[in-house]
Formats: C-alpha cells, sequence, structure tokens
C-alpha cells in the first residue's frame, strides 16, 4: 500500500523497506527515514494536536525543532510526553498521539540507561550542513582534534532539503564523500543525532546524543539511550543554519499552514506533497524555490503572494514561465477551513494597508517572512547581537573569544558563501592563514547563485476580520497573538523580558524559535521604536529540551550519591544492621533481633553497654595525622584549650572554634610523639577539620613547621564500651596491662595482635569504662572478630549510632552540629573548662570578648525531663514558657530554645533530651514547655549530664 | 592462634572483575605500603635520603624503587613500596626526610588501586573525568587528582597508549567506584542480544 | 562549566575548586589589642566590588594548595592566578 501523499521516488527514505507505526490508534505506514510528521504528511495527516488554551487544531508547521505545532506523546515502546512530531524518527511499532498542548509523565520507571562523556578537541563545529562541514573538514585536515556535532539523523543540514548541485553533481554526493573523509581522519568525533544544547564559560558545549531512540523497541539495553557529551573545545564553531520566520496573519495556526522551506524538505527528504494545491505567501526570494519545487512535483500552485510591491521580477518570470501566477503587493490575512486549510484569504497589500481580498482555495498555504540565524549558542555565550533592518534578522554583532558563527547562521545567504565561510572561520580557529594554500583545502564549486531582491521585513499582516489580532498567532504553543502583545504594551510594558513573561510567548517547549523575533518585531511596531532598541529575549540553555533522566545520567539508584563503607560493612550487612546515612557513610544505626523494632533494640543495646560489655564500629571519626617540631603550636592556636602540655602517652578533648568564637568541631587528641599527634574529629568534620588546618598553615602560618595527613581510612576503631570492656581488652591483648593503674584514663598504648600494630586508647564517649581499639582496615574484621569471640562469654553486644547517641546524650556530651548550629560557644555548651585562660590566643578567642558573648539570655546547652516520664520530644520541637498567670504569652510566643537531641533512656527508665535554652542554666529546676502535636508537655529542666554525673563509671 | 587474615576493600568485586573482556580489564592492586612524604624543599639530599628523585613536575609520577612516587602538590608525594610492610617503609622515609624538615605518615590502608587496562578503558574513564586522557597530553608518568563519577581519585598513566591506568581511591569509596566503572564498562562487556 | 587555573595543576573545572572569600585579609597580629569594632571587620566585614577583586581559592579537589587570583566580578573571567608568596598584583 503506497502512501496517498507520497512522491513516487526520490527523497533519502528506504523505499525497500515498511515501517508500521500508530498514530491516533490508527494503523499507518511509512518508511526508515521518515520522521513521525513525514510519515503522517504522507498518510495526508496535518493536523496531530491541539492548542493548549483555545483546542484550536494544529498542525505540522516546520519540518524540524522550530516547528511551533505537532506536539505529540510517545505511548510505546516507553511513555514519553511534548516530542515535536518533526523530530521523532519513525520505528516499527512506534505509537504515539497528538497533544493538547501538554503531555502526560510516565507512570512507570524509566529503565533506559542514559551517561555522559566527557571528550576535549581543538575545534567543535556545531551543525554538519555546508558551513559546518566544510569548517570540520578545514579543521580536521589541519590535524587538529576535531568534533562535529548535529541534530539530524544525517548531515547535510540543509542540502538535504534541496535539489543543490555541488561540483556539478547532487550536493549530497559531496556531503557523503565529506563524512566519509571525516570518519577516516584520526582525532575526529563525528556525531549526528546530537543536539549541542548549551554554550558554557571556556568552550564547553553540553551536547545530547540520542543514540537509540531511534530504534524504538530493538534499542540494545545495554547501550545508552541518551548520552550527555560534555565537549571542551578551545574553538567553538557555530555552524547552526537558520530558521524560517512566519509571518502573522489571522487564523495562521490552521493545519495545512506550512513554512515554504519545511515543504521543501519534507519533499526532497522525505518525498512526501504536503498537498496538492498550494499557496505560497513570501516577503522573500527564498519561497520561489519552493514553489517551482512543489509545481515540478505535481502540486497545483495556485499563486505565490509576495507582499513586495514590486516581487521579485527575475522569480516572477521563471513562476509565470511555469503557469503560476504571482501576486504581487499582496499578503495573505486569514485562512478558512475547519480542520485543515481550504482556502487562503488573499488582499493587496499597500504601504501597510490591506485592500478587498478574495479566497484562494488551497489545502496548503506556505509561508515565509525571511530567516533567523540560528543565534542561539553565540548568545547564550554571551555574544550581543545586531539587527539588520534589510533582513529583519538578528545576527552576532561581536567578535568572541573562542567562539565563531559560520555560514547561514552568520547571515551568509548562499551556499557558495556558505561553504567559504565555514572554511575561513575554521581557518581562523585554527590560527592559520585566511587564504587555504594547499590544493585540498579546495571547496565544491556551487552554482551562481541568483541576484536576489530585497526582501520585506514584514511581521503582521493587519487583521481585516474585525478580531483585532485575537486569532493571529505568534506563540502557537502558548496560543499567543497579537493582541496580547498589544494588551502587554497597553498595561506599559516596554521591555521585550517583561512582554515575555507577560504574554508567555516564548516560554513553551520551542523556547520562542519561530516567536521570539516576531514578537521583537510587533513589540517595536506598536511603541514606534527601532527593532534594535526592542532586542531579543536572553538566550539561555537548552536549545531544545533535555530530558531530566539524561541530565541525571548514570548517577541515579545506588550510583545516585556515593555509599561509604567501613571495612566491616559486610560483616554489618549479615549481622542484620539497619543502617543510617551519617553524611554518605553508610553506618549501622542499631542491630535488631527478631520482632524488635528500634526501640526495643537501643534499650537492649543500650543496656548492654552500661551493664556489661557493647561494641561500635566507629572507624568514621576522623583521624589527622599532625607531624613536626611544631605540631603542638599549631594545635595551641587551632584548640581552644591547651594541647602542647599534654604528655605523650596521653589523651585530651578539645574544642575547635572558628574566628567568631562559634564552635566549629571537637574531639579528642593523642600525643603519639613529642612531635607527632593524633588528631580525632568528628566523622562529619574529618575533611573540614583538616581543611581549616591547611587553610591556617597555608595561608597564615606558612613558617611552622609541621604537616598535616589524613589517615581517617588508615585507621578502623572500635570503642569497646562498658563494665567489662576491660575483661574482653585485655583477654585479646595479653600483652597489655589494662589495669587503671597501668593503663589510665585518657592514655593510650601501642601493642600488637599477631604481629600487627594495634593502639588501644581509653577513651569514652558514654563514661563507661571503655577501650578504643584502633588497627589498619587490613586486618579489621579479624580483629573485630577476636574482640566478639573473646566478648561472647560477657555477652557483648554491637551497637549501633542510635545506641551510641542515646550513651552520649545521657552524658549531656554534645554532637557538634546537632547539638549545636554555628551560633554556639564552648561556654553555651557549659565548657568553660575546655577553653585555656593561659594562652595569649587562639583561633576564636578574641571573640569570646565581644559583649554578646556575656549575654546572660545567651542558649545554653541543658537536659529536659519531660513531667509525663512517657513523652519522646521531637527533635527540632521549640520550647515555651507560661506567664506567672499560668497562661501562654499572646502570639507570637517567644521561643526560649529547641530541642536538640531526644531520646528514651534504659538507665533513666524515661525520655529525656537535650535543648539549648535561652539562660538554660539559670532555669536549672524550672518548669517550661514543648507543643508536642497540639498540646503543650511540661518538662523540666536540668543540667546535661544526666547518667553518672560523678563521672564514677569511667574507671569500671 | 591463626594469624590475622587480611581483607581488601574489593574483595567482594574480585570474580565480577575477573570475567571482564578484554578491552575493558580491571583489578584490584595488591595491598602495597603507601607514605604520604611531606617536605619543603627537593634537592639532591632528599634524593641521597629517600633514594629516589621526587617528580617536581606536578601532575607526574615517577617509578621509585619497588614502587611509585607521585606528585601530590609542591611540598607532598605518594610514594610506595611492593616490598615492605607499612611500618618499616613509613620507618624508613620518615628517618629520611625528618633531618630535611619533612614528614612521612603511612596512609597504606587509606587508598586502594583499581588496574584499568584494555583499549576502552579511556572510553570508561571519560565517562566520569573530565581530564583530558588523550595520549599526547595524558602520557605515561602522567597523573592527576580529581574526581571520577563522584569520587576523589589519583589518577595514574602507565602507558603512552591510553590504554593502561591506576586508579587510587580511598578505601570507603572503593565499592562505588568499582560499581560506577563496572557500569561504564556495560556497553563495552555486554554481548548484544537480540531477545525479542 | 568554568574553567579555573591552578598554579600548579593548570586549568581544571571549577567544581573542584572551593572558594576563600577576600584575599590579603590577614590575621590580626595582636587580636586582644583591638577594639570590638576592628575585631568585628577582621571577622565579618569583607568588600563587595563589582569588577575586580583579589580572591582565595582552593583546588580543593586536586592538590589542595590554596592560591589567590583577581577574578572580575561582573564577568567572572579570572584575570590572573598567583600564589601566597607573590605579592598582590598592581591592577590598573
Ligand atoms: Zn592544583
Amino acid at each position: 500500500m503506497t502512501s496517498p501523499f507520497r512522491t513516487p521516488e526520490g527523497g533519502r527514505i528506504d523505499r525497500s523497506a515498511t515501517v508500521e507505526f500508530t498514530f491516533d490508534g490508527q494503523v499507518l505506514r511509512g518508511h526508515p527515514g521518515d520522521t513521525l510528521a513525514s510519515a503522517l504528511l504522507a498518510n495526508g495527516r496535518h493536523q496531530v494536536a491541539t492548542s493548549v488554551k483555545f483546542g484550536r487544531p494544529r498542525g505540522i508547521a516546520a519540518a524540524w525543532a522550530e516547528d511551533p505545532g505537532g506536539l505529540v506523546q510517545i505511548e510505546e515502546p516507553f511513555p514519553e510526553p511534548m516530542l515535536l512530531a518533526t523530530t521523532v524518527e519513525l520505528y516499527d511499532g512506534l505509537a504515539a498521539s497528538g497533544l493538547p498542548g501538554q503531555g502526560r509523565l510516565a507512570d512507570v520507571p524509566d529503565s533506559a540507561r542514559y551517561d555522559a562523556v566527557h571528550s576535549h578537541v581543538d575545534v567543535l563545529v556545531v551543525g554538519a550542513g555546508p558551513a559546518g562541514l566544510a569548517a570540520a573538514l578545514t579543521a580536521s585536515r589541519s590535524g587538529a582534534r576535531v568534533a562535529l556535532v548535529d541534530e539530524q539523523s544525517e548531515a547535510g543540514g540543509a542540502l538535504l532539503g534541496t535539489d543543490d548541485e555541488l561540483d556539478g553533481a547532487p550536493a549530497v554526493d559531496w556531503v557523503a564523500a565529506a563524512v566519509a573523509e571525516l570518519a577516516a581522519t584520526p582525532d575526529v568525533l563525528h556525531l549526528q543525532r546530537t543536539t549541542a544544547f548549551g554554550l558554557y564559560d571556556d568552550g564547553f558545549v553540553l551536547a545530547l546524543e540520542r543514540r537509540t531512540d531511534h530504534l524504538g523497541a530493538a534499542a540494545p539495553k545495554h547501550v545508552s539511550r541518551q548520552r550527555v557529551w560534555r565537549i571542551r573545545a578551545r574553538s567553538v564553531v557555530v555552524a547552526t543554519g537558520a530558521h524560517e520566520r512566519p509571518v502573522v496573519f489571522a487564523d495562521n495556526d490552521r493545519p495545512g499552514t506550512m513554512l515554504a522551506g519545511a515543504a521543501r524538505t519534507f519533499l526532497h527528504r522525505y518525498g512526501v506533497l504536503p498537498g496538492r494545491e498550494a499557496v505560497v505567501f513570501t516577503t522573500n526570494d527564498s519561497a520561489y524555490d519552493a514553489a517551482l519545487d512543489l509545481f515540478r512535483a505535481g502540486v497545483r500552485v495556485q499563486a505565490v503572494v509576495d507582499a513586495r510591491p514590486e516581487g521579485s521580477p527575475q522569480r516572477r518570470a521563471e513562476c509565470e514561465g511555469a503557469g503560476i501566477r504571482v501576486l504581487s503587493g499582496a499578503v495573505v490575512t486569514g485562512t478558512q477551513g475547519v480542520e485543515r486549510v481550504t482556502h487562503a484569504l488573499v488582499a493587496p497589500f499597500l504601504d501597510g494597508e490591506v485592500g478587498a481580498g478574495s479566497a484562494i482555495a488551497c489545502d496548503l498555504l506556505l509561508v515565509s517572512g525571511g530567516w533567523n540565524p540560528a543565534v542561539h549558542l553565540f548568545s547564550q555565550a554571551r555574544g550581543r547581537l545586531r539587527y539588520d533592518a534589510t533582513l529583519g534578522a538578528f545576527l552576532p554583532g561581536e567578535e568572541l573569544d573562542g567562539v565563531a558563527v559560520a555560514g547561514s547562521a552568520a547571515g551568509v545567504p548562499d551556499l557558495a558563501g556558505c561553504l567559504a565561510d565555514g572554511q575561513r572561520v575554521a581557518r581562523a580557529a585554527l590560527g592559520v592563514p585566511a587564504v587555504p594554500s594547499a590544493a585540498d583545502d579546495r571547496l565544491p564549486t556551487a552554482p551562481e547563485p541568483v541576484v536576489p531582491t530585497a526582501p520585506l521585513v514584514l511581521w503582521r499582516v493587519p487583521d481585516p476580520s474585525g478580531a483585532e489580532g485575537s486569532t493571529s498567532f505568534v506563540d502557537l504553543q502558548r496560543d499567543a497573538t497579537v493582541a496580547d502583545i498589544a494588551r502587554a504594551v497597553g498595561a506599559g510594558l516596554r521591555s521585550i523580558e517583561h512582554v515575555k513573561r507577560y504574554t508567555t510567548i516564548g516560554t513553551a517547549h520551542d523556547q520562542g524559535k519561530t516567536s521570539g523575533v516576531l514578537t521583537s518585531g510587533i513589540v517595536a511596531e506598536l511603541l514606534g521604536v527601532p527593532v534594535q532598541d526592542t532586542g531579543t529575549t536572553t538566550f539561555r540553555p537548552p536549545y531544545t529540551p533535555v530530558a531530566f533522566a539524561a541530565l541525571a545520567g548514570r548517577d541515579r539508584g545506588r550510583l545516585f550519591d556515593p555509599e561509604r563503607v567501613t571495612a566491616l560493612h559486610e560483616w554489618h550487612v549479615a549481622a542484620g544492621a539497619v543502617f543510617e546515612d551519617v553524611g554518605q557513610w553508610k553506618r549501622p544505626r542499631h542491630y535488631p533481633r527478631p520482632g524488635e523494632d528500634m526501640e526495643a533494640a537501643v534499650l537492649r543495646e543500650c543496656a548492654a553497654a552500661r551493664t556489661g560489655v557493647g561494641i561500635l564500629d566507629g572507624s568514621t571519626l576522623g583521624k589527622i595525622d599532625v607531624q613536626g617540631p611544631d605540631a603542638a603550636v599549631l594545635l595551641d592556636r587551632l584548640y581552644t584549650n591547651l594541647m602542647s602540655s599534654l604528655k605523650v602517652g596521653s589523651v585530651r578533648y578539645g574544642v575547635m572554634c572558628g574566628v567568631d568564637g562559634m564552635v566549629i568541631d571537637d574531639g579528642t587528641v593523642l600525643r603519639l610523639a613529642e612531635d607527632r599527634f593524633l588528631v580525632l574529629t568528628t566523622t562529619g568534620g574529618a575533611a573540614k577539620v583538616l581543611d581549616w588546618m591547611e587553610e591556617w598553615i597555608q595561608t597564615e602560618w606558612p613558617d611552622l613547621r609541621v604537616h598535616c595527613t589524613s589517615v581517617t581510612e588508615q585507621w578502623c576503631t572500635f570503642p569497646v564500651v562498658g563494665p567489662r570492656s576491660r575483661d574482653v581488652v585485655g583477654a585479646v591483648f595479653p600483652g597489655v596491662d589494662v589495669s587503671n593503674e597501668a593503663f589510665p584514663f585518657m592514655t593510650w598504648r601501642d601493642t600488637t595482635l599477631d604481629g600487627v600494630p594495634v593502639r588501644l586508647a581509653r577513651i569514652s564517649f558514654s563514661g563507661e569504662l571503655a577501650y578504643e581499639v584502633y588497627v589498619n582496615p587490613w586486618y579489621a574484621v579479624a580483629v573485630w572478630q577476636r574482640l566478639l569471640d573473646a566478648g561472647r562469654p560477657h555477652g557483648i553486644t554491637p551497637y549501633g549510632t542510635e545506641t551510641m547517641h542515646v550513651l552520649r546524650a545521657e552524658k549531656g556530651y554534645p554532637i557538634i552540629g546537632q547539638d549545636t548550629d554555628g551560633t554556639v560557644t564552648p561556654h553555651d555548651l557549659g565548657m568553660a573548662w575546655a577553653v585555656s585562660k593561659k594562652k595569649p590566643d587562639f583561633v576564636g578567642k578574641r571573640s569570646f570578648a565581644r559583649p554578646e558573648n556575656h549575654n546572660p539570655l545567651r542558649k545554653h546547652l541543658v537536659g529536659l525531663l519531660p513531667v509525663d516520664r512517657q513523652t519522646v520530644l521531637p527533635e527540632g520541637s521549640q520550647i515555651v514558657e507560661y506567664r506567672t498567670d499560668g497562661r501562654l504569652p499572646a502570639p507570637p510566643v517567644p521561643m526560649l530554645g529547641h530541642v536538640t537531641s531526644s531520646y528514651r533512656s534504659a538507665e533513666l527508665a524515661r525520655p529525656f533530651a537535650l535543648a539549648l535554652v535561652k539562660g538554660g542554666r539559670e532555669r536549672i529546676g524550672e518548669t517550661v514547655h514543648v507543643p508536642v502535636d497540639g498540646t503543650l508537655v511540661p518538662v523540666e529542666v536540668t543540667g546535661s549530664v544526666l547518667v553518672d554525673p560523678e563521672g564514677a563509671r569511667r574507671d569500671g | 592462634m591463626a594469624e590475622l587474615l587480611r581483607t581488601s576493600p574489593l574483595q567482594a568485586w574480585t570474580d565480577t572483575f575477573a570475567r571482564l573482556p578484554d578491552p575493558v580489564g580491571i583489578t584490584a592492586e595488591p595491598f602495597v605500603a603507601t607514605v604520604d612524604v611531606r617536605l619543603g624543599t627537593v634537592g639532591p639530599e632528599a634524593s641521597a635520603a629517600l633514594g629516589v628523585d621526587l617528580p617536581t613536575a606536578p601532575n607526574t609520577w615517577v617509578p621509585a624503587g619497588t614502587g611509585r612516587a607521585v606528585w601530590l602538590g609542591p611540598d607532598e608525594w605518594l610514594l610506595t613500596s611492593s616490598t615492605e610492610t607499612p611500618e618499616e617503609f613509613e620507618a624508613r622515609v620518615r628517618a629520611a626526610v625528618l633531618p630535611l624538615g619533612g614528614s612521612a605518615t603511612d596512609v597504606s590502608a587509606q587508598r586502594i588501586g583499581l588496574r584499568l587496562t584494555g583499549a576502552r578503558v579511556r572510553d570508561v574513564l571519560a565517562t566520569g573525568c573530565s581530564i583530558d586522557l588523550h595520549p599526547r597530553v595524558f602520557g605515561r608518568g602522567s597523573s592527576a587528582q580529581t574526581t571520577l563519577g563522584q569520587a576523589g581519585v589519583v589518577l595514574l598513566a602507565l602507558s603512552d597508549a591510553a590504554d593502561d591506568f591506576l586508579v587510587l581511591v580511598r578505601s570507603s569509596f572503593a565499592g562505588y567506584l568499582a560499581d560506577w566503572l563496572l557500569d561504564a564498562a556495560l556497553e563495552f562487556t555486554t554481548t548484544p542480544t537480540h531477545d525479542r | 562549566m568554568q574553567l579555573i587555573a591552578c598554579p600548579w595543576c593548570g586549568p581544571r573545572e571549577e567544581v573542584e575548586f572551593s572558594y576563600g572569600g577576600q584575599a590579603h585579609v590577614p590575621y590580626p597580629d595582636s587580636p586582644a589589642e583591638l577594639s570590638d569594632e576592628e575585631w568585628a571587620h577582621y571577622v565579618f566585614f569583607r568588600d563587595n566590588p563589582k569588577g575586580r577583586f583579589a580572591e582565595r581559592w582552593n583546588h580543593s579537589a586536586g592538590c589542595r594548595r590554596w592560591f589567590n587570583a583577581i577574578r572580575d566580578t561582573a564577568t567572572y573571567r579570572f584575570e590572573r592566578v598567583y600564589r601566597l608568596d607573590d605579592p598582590k598584583p598592581v591592577t590598573p
């Protein structure tokens, strides 16, 4: 079965094969090489969609991404909304439907792969039309690293849509030879189906390659469907061609209305006649080619309507020679028809006035209002545009470093000029003489261009219907009309950016490819100012829509965010740990036994650590090796307390502040030697503290003889915690005297286990007797297992971060970043004892003397005990107080502070919390209130240390 | 008591790596003693003490004894040794650089190496590395500290044909990076099938 | 994605770097001798010019070295980078 509008021969489709597809439920046929649009047109179907606001029928109005009409949704093989029928390549089994201006998101996950690739080149050429191919050939012949990207399925650009000749043969033959040459040249990356959608700083271009979309269900699953190329180019040659511009008139959105050049493309590239009877409406010479080509292909061209008073004498003669009527000084003022054009309304046009008209029957109305160079990428690179009043178009208005525009994107009108321009620009980009000397840089010879007659710049035809432009569509996708622009200007808007936002013109799927310059022209006309003063709206990436899935690439699922794990991770998994994200780390939160929820597991783990022995994987703790004769000097300057007095073999807790005196991290410091310390930071502070040290050393104290090295992952850390910990550690490390006398609190000892170095430290983050075991992660699993084996008689219980938090909070130990927020000083935490009064200076010290730091209403870290002994206060809850009369103050109720940590305590047999409360230490013993689920829970303010305030347990 | 067993952060990937085809070979490097060296001035004294000329050109590495010396910064290098234990190596290097005002820290377990060999490994790396890996630019002896996927790495070119690289990654990120590399290599490891 | 030229590593993508604010703001010699206002100026106040600005940058995902740069805050263009021990360039 042949499609009714398919030409008997010609085009670049594969007529030997048939592709079956479905549109709006109707089964249709096309050929490989078709787009959905060309296949629909071949089947006589113009209308594919309805408009977003008015529900008006909309059809295919262009042949590629500038089409404002043919929005479709792919239903099969994978649902994808908001595509243009003109850019969807046809494949077997494609099922699509027209859209009412907006699509439907898929309700099933996208199983396709998407990826990204970095590429580095000397010259990136965007666009494989005549100028781009000439530029790519020139660059590649010089030996440069070249990338050539083009958004269509095959190279050739505008040559695919004409019957132009080069060197006396079809131009597409030259295209094929050029492509073959590029393929055979090393260091040339040639990508079709690849849209350069953004041009950024320093020659950085993002391009989307549609790798398997055109294969439909046959797409291999292991190949990415789309790929974002991240191309870094020393020079970018923008050879992106030009978009034909329509003229606005009443009912110009009726299906069957099409850009003249698009009709040529459908004919020459796809072998499709977009109609049987055509009227061609133009303001310039180019549409005559469409009229003549369609005529030769068998279309009855009813009239060429040329708005120029004299038309084009030479082209007129050609038409009349073919029997085509040419009406000069005339315009199309409107259309008739229901779902398809049946008549064009044509009227004389003189000095901007429209005369009495008549209807000409047609099923195809071709329009050309001139050409807009596709300057999008140039403009994205912040290149200034200049308005060319002759062409009625914006052209690149300056030279940019590293970005050059070639061919019709730069306003070059003819084929020979485009080829020469591509070569010239490439040579400039390479820094070689503009005139080629080598014979192999010869360009093909193009036919002598016809001397053109100047075009007429015409944005819109006055609406004779009395509808005042309310059906004269400027932006078809937004259903925005001349009347809307008039309303915007009437409302006082002058800036084109404001008109865009008021009317929404240019904000749809096509980003105003056909409507943008029209709007500038119409606004200028309405305001009575030159178009160059109106300018254009800002061109922003992406040039065409890019799916979020493509931008996400492979950073999805498990690869979305790296999961950092410790050497024991597989053990934790096998032990049934429930994990918690701590930054990028996966840390066991608790280890539930069968039937336990988190609360039960944590109560059990806490009890084990307080009454028997528990063990934690604390390997994520930050660790920094600080070495050098001035190591102690550095630490004295960065910690609030004195570190230089620490004895080798001992450990000291320290607090670190910013210059503003606010706590930024805390941790313990082990003195390994006179000139060597091991600094332990919080898990989250590891990188930050190392950077902090490096920053001070490099930028302020380069004379200090000290070096800092991260050893976070050089040591695994296992706190063995609880009254029975001494038995366990003593059993595993018999060479160490673990008694209090020989190994007191806040000291460390080195030992070995089967020849492997191990460091033990009496550090406690729970208040219990505890030994931290440090070992090279290579041996972590083995040492952990030894500890578990030795602890089995004592019921050793692995515990997670939740239990760790409960244990530390019961002791009032703050977590920097949870119980503090960057506005909390050591004094606010009740840690004045950790602030040296002896040191003349340290980072943060001067700020402690600021008056605000002596404000008695600063927030202090305190404990809270809900009076009902039941409620676990949600962390982040606000704290309020009743007035003396027992009522709440009037809203807004003053906030005293907030809950920073809150848990249920096995030891206390009740919930408790830590909180930052204004003047909190003065309020100990008072009752304040915390709103929870709409009720006010009374809580008692206490000191922050709720378990073992005397510190009796740390020695066992 | 049995000797303490060593486990590698990439142990679970060994079999998967072994099944990869030649163009995208990945192997986990064995345990290697590694020391981070900081030294302000590099001269004949340092070379004599260390037995190696530390590379002073940024982003380069040189062979050094049984291992390598990798430039990490104007006063920082990574030194490896495949014959000494980490403790021995740190002690030796530390003794050499201490008199010169330097420092040395055992970082053997901080990172693990992934060796990438084959005709397509440059393509695999290019999916997540913004450095230009063209052999003319990043030949043997080149190195870079940069980001691969979302992991910080030290990348070393071991050949002049862009077909042999060593990726040093923090041990905690090793699993992520192994999964990431395998995923990137999928296009070159899967035989196309038409299972329709 | 802008390139920033690390004085050691050469041009790298901007995501490898972190910003360190205004350059040439040294830690005061004797903070204790400063008035509260003078100290507050050191801690909290920085210039915010439109145009050339001397800034501190750190090649945080690379060699981890700090360096200074003259950058135009209106165009984002780096006019030059220089090492911490280089003097502040005289700009016209
Ligand atoms: Zn650097």
